[in-house]
């Protein structure tokens, strides 16, 4: 057939016509032959790879131990595994993928703020349902994800104090990474130091991946500070403390105290250059618990790695299916509003301790804990709080418990 | 202002050590060499395997290292880069591509495993190379602190620089590249044999790329994507010292470390790049074929 300019015409609207309609056609029921399909949307490539990919690991085996035990509602879980490439552009593309194409109720996914705020306008504007995993730096308020890591009041409100109660430290020099994170974390640090009697020397910022950190360890140095708060992220972590022993600076007069160093971390750098530092988070691998002590060997086991280590987001990605699961029973029903409004209030024993999304924010009650680094690279938790905290994610710009700003509602802009 | 200038001096010497390879390959060869972080990514990691599997010092990896390199970068030679010569915008191509390929073959294979033997210790693509106690514990020398790791990436980086130096104008083979250098065809027509020494040289010039890499893996984290970063700095140096002069690349390597060390010192990291790359830009304006090149006919 030879084309002419008519028949390519007639053939471009037909073809065309098609491939619009086309999605609604060949549409899926969300929750046919008795399977529930979820997106699982982490880094399988690129700089992120290395931390998102225990992330989808520990995902995929939370579950397949809920279908293990029956699945949810006697329907079983399928994941459909996504690679967001390290690349804030292929997460929204993949994103979009699972909630349009794969029709998914629920995508549970990512590690960076870069990457959440990526995929944001997806869930917003299609009504669909996020899981986020890591801490993050607040200052966000969505009816359409769930958080389950720290935000920073759980991070920080009982690290300053202690900082300032048990090791006695009075001038503070900030460091982190040049960007969102540790900017607003920065903040909230200079709230509480300076509410609790102590000052800070200096803050001061290094690009996101950059390892060079001769000039900022001698600056610490010449500061007459006697703390370090560090909010670095990544590799740069490494070189950091590596750095820090090697200008011949010491923990034990000069303590490194980290939001973001955690196990993976430790075992990058070697734990001889962190032994003596403190980090805050609400999960260490170090926690004395049999049910973490379980999970551990159960990880291990699944991603076959006898000496793998778990961290924080690890065990918020792990625990977060199983609160979606627990959702979605009491849902009864696999629609994304169904979900979010069976999440409010669900509590669950994780490996680190009890954790409850809260009911306003559809953040998560977490227990702050404080570890000291050992040489054998695990925390010794030195400080804990008896009880789960509830998650502020405006701390910084004041809210407060009783003032709530982000409520089911959504946000109350004008109280910022 | 002593450690200052001991900072400068220990950034210049790290940026020396990655463009020496690179001064190599590409004044000698004309070859723009993508994949030279990569090599320096392959250094890092031999040293880490040295260490997981053989129990070795970290000094004792440099020279495995060089030569597990260098014998990866005359496999590249030989498959790819030898039949590209004289086309330079194709040689950034080609050896872009095999950047790649080294990268997610070394992601795919040190993931939980290597050659599906499971190696006890060997994390999740993270590794760490462990660094011999006496060179990260610094000393007092009349009120000035020694850095022991930083003071002995400056003396490699020296002994590296006059081996290059010796190689390149005390031995017959340095003639014969220097030869090859200024005109190709020429040198061929005097007998040299260009395929064999081109070759060679691009073997030495990764090894030096193993070299740096088993240092940086000191201070840095040992991943995949460690080289790619290093490669824009060396090729910074590389032309502002004037493509192919030895001298100019000492030069710049030296007086770019400063700079940025300097200006860190007194403002912050960030603005120190931005002024760094503001004033190779206005060097390479003032003289477009580097600091110290060849009088050209």
């Amino acid at each position: 057939m030879s084309i002419t300019r008519r028949n390519l015409i007639k053939t471009s609207a037909i073809v065309g016509a098609g491939a619009l309609a086309a999605p609604y056609h060949f549409i899926r029921p969300a929750a046919a032959n008795g399977t529930v399909d979820v997106g699982v949307l982490f880094s399988l490539t690129g700089g992120l790879s290395i931390i998102e990919k225990s992330l989808s690991d520990v995902t995929r085996m939370a579950i397949e131990e809920i279908n293990a035990e029956g699945g949810v509602n006697g329907m079983m879980i399928n994941p459909i595994v996504e690679d967001g490439a390290s690349d804030p552009k292929t997460y929204n593309e993949k994103a979009s993928k699972l909630v349009i194409r794969d029709r998914v109720p629920t995508v549970f996914g990512s590690y960076t703020s870069a990457s959440r705020k990526a995929v944001l306008p997806v869930f917003e504007k299609r009504r669909n349902l996020y899981f986020y995993p890591t801490y993050y730096e607040g200052f966000e308020c969505s009816k359409n994800v769930v958080y389950t890591g720290a935000v920073p009041n759980q991070q920080l409100s009982n690290f300053i104090p202690w900082i300032i109660e048990n090791l006695g430290k009075k001038k503070f020099f900030i460091v982190g990474s040049n960007y969102i994170y540790p900017r607003e974390m920065a903040k909230v640090c200079k709230i509480l130091i300076e509410q609790n009697g102590a000052e800070w020397v200096a803050d001061e910022y290094l690009e996101l991946g950059h390892s060079e950190w001769g000039a900022m360890v001698q600056k610490i140095k010449d500061s007459g500070c006697d703390v370090v708060l560090s909010n670095v992220v990544g590799d740069s972590v490494v070189a950091f403390y590596r750095e820090f022993i090697n200008q011949g600076l010491d923990h034990d007069t000069l303590p490194i105290c980290a939001t973001v160093t955690s196990e993976i971390e430790i075992q990058a750098m070697g734990p001889e250059f962190a032994a003596g530092s403190f980090t805050s988070f609400p999960y260490f691998q170090a926690i004395d618990r049999p049910e973490n002590h379980a999970f551990i060997e159960r990880y291990r086991k699944f991603v076959n790695d006898p000496k793998a280590v778990t961290h924080h987001a690890l065990e918020s990605s792990y625990f977060q299916v199983y609160l979606w699961k627990q959702a979605l029973e009491k849902a009864g029903e696999a629609t994304p509003e169904a979900i979010r409004e069976g999440v409010k209030g669900q509590e669950f024993d994780a490996p680190g301790g009890h954790v409850k999304v809260d009911g306003e924010n559809l953040h998560t009650y977490l227990t702050p804990r404080i570890a000291q680094w050992g040489a054998d690279g695990q925390g010794t938790i030195v400080d804990a709080y008896p009880e789960p905290v509830m998650p502020l994610p405006y701390v910084a710009y004041g809210e407060t418990p009783d003032n709530l700003y982000c409520t089911a509602k959504g946000l109350d802009t004008s109280k910022l | 202002m002593a450690d200052i200038l001991f900072i400068g001096l220990s950034l210049g010497s790290i940026l020396l050590l990655i463009a020496l390879g690179l001064m190599i390959t590409y004044g000698a060869m004309g070859v723009i060499n993508m994949a030279h972080g990569e090599l320096v990514m392959i250094g890092a990691y031999t040293a880490v395997w040295c260490g997981l599997l053989f129990d070795m010092n970290m000094l004792i990896a440099i020279p495995v290292a060089f030569v597990v390199a260098g014998a990866l970068g005359l496999l590249i030679e030989r498959l790819v880069i030898r039949h590209l010569y004289g086309r330079i915008l194709d040689t950034l191509l080609a050896t872009w591509g095999i950047a790649i390929l080294i990268q997610q073959a070394i992601r795919l294979q040190f993931g939980l495993t290597f050659f599906d033997v499971n190696v006890p210790g060997l994390g999740p693509g993270l590794q760490n190379l462990s660094v011999p106690h006496w060179l990260n514990r610094p000393f007092d020398v009349g009120g000035f602190t020694v850095q022991p790791y930083r003071s002995f990436i400056i003396a490699l980086t020296l002994v590296l620089v006059a081996v290059t130096w010796w190689l390149m104008y005390r031995t017959r083979f340095g003639i014969q590249v220097r030869a090859i250098m200024r005109n190709p065809q020429m040198a061929a027509a005097c007998g040299i044999n260009v395929k064999r020494i081109s070759a060679l040289t691009f073997a030495y010039g990764s090894g030096l790329a193993g070299v740096a890499g088993v240092m940086m893996g000191g201070f840095k984290t040992v991943s995949p994507e460690m080289g790619q970063a290093l490669v824009v700095d060396g090729f910074l140096v590389v032309v502002v010292g004037g493509v192919g002069s030895l001298l100019g690349t000492v030069v710049a390597a030296g007086g770019l470390g400063e700079i940025n060390g300097v200006v860190a010192s007194i403002t912050n990291d960030i603005l120190a790049r931005a002024v760094m790359y503001g004033l190779v830009i206005a060097l390479i304006m003032w003289r477009p074929a580097g600091l110290f090149s060849f009088k050209q006919r």
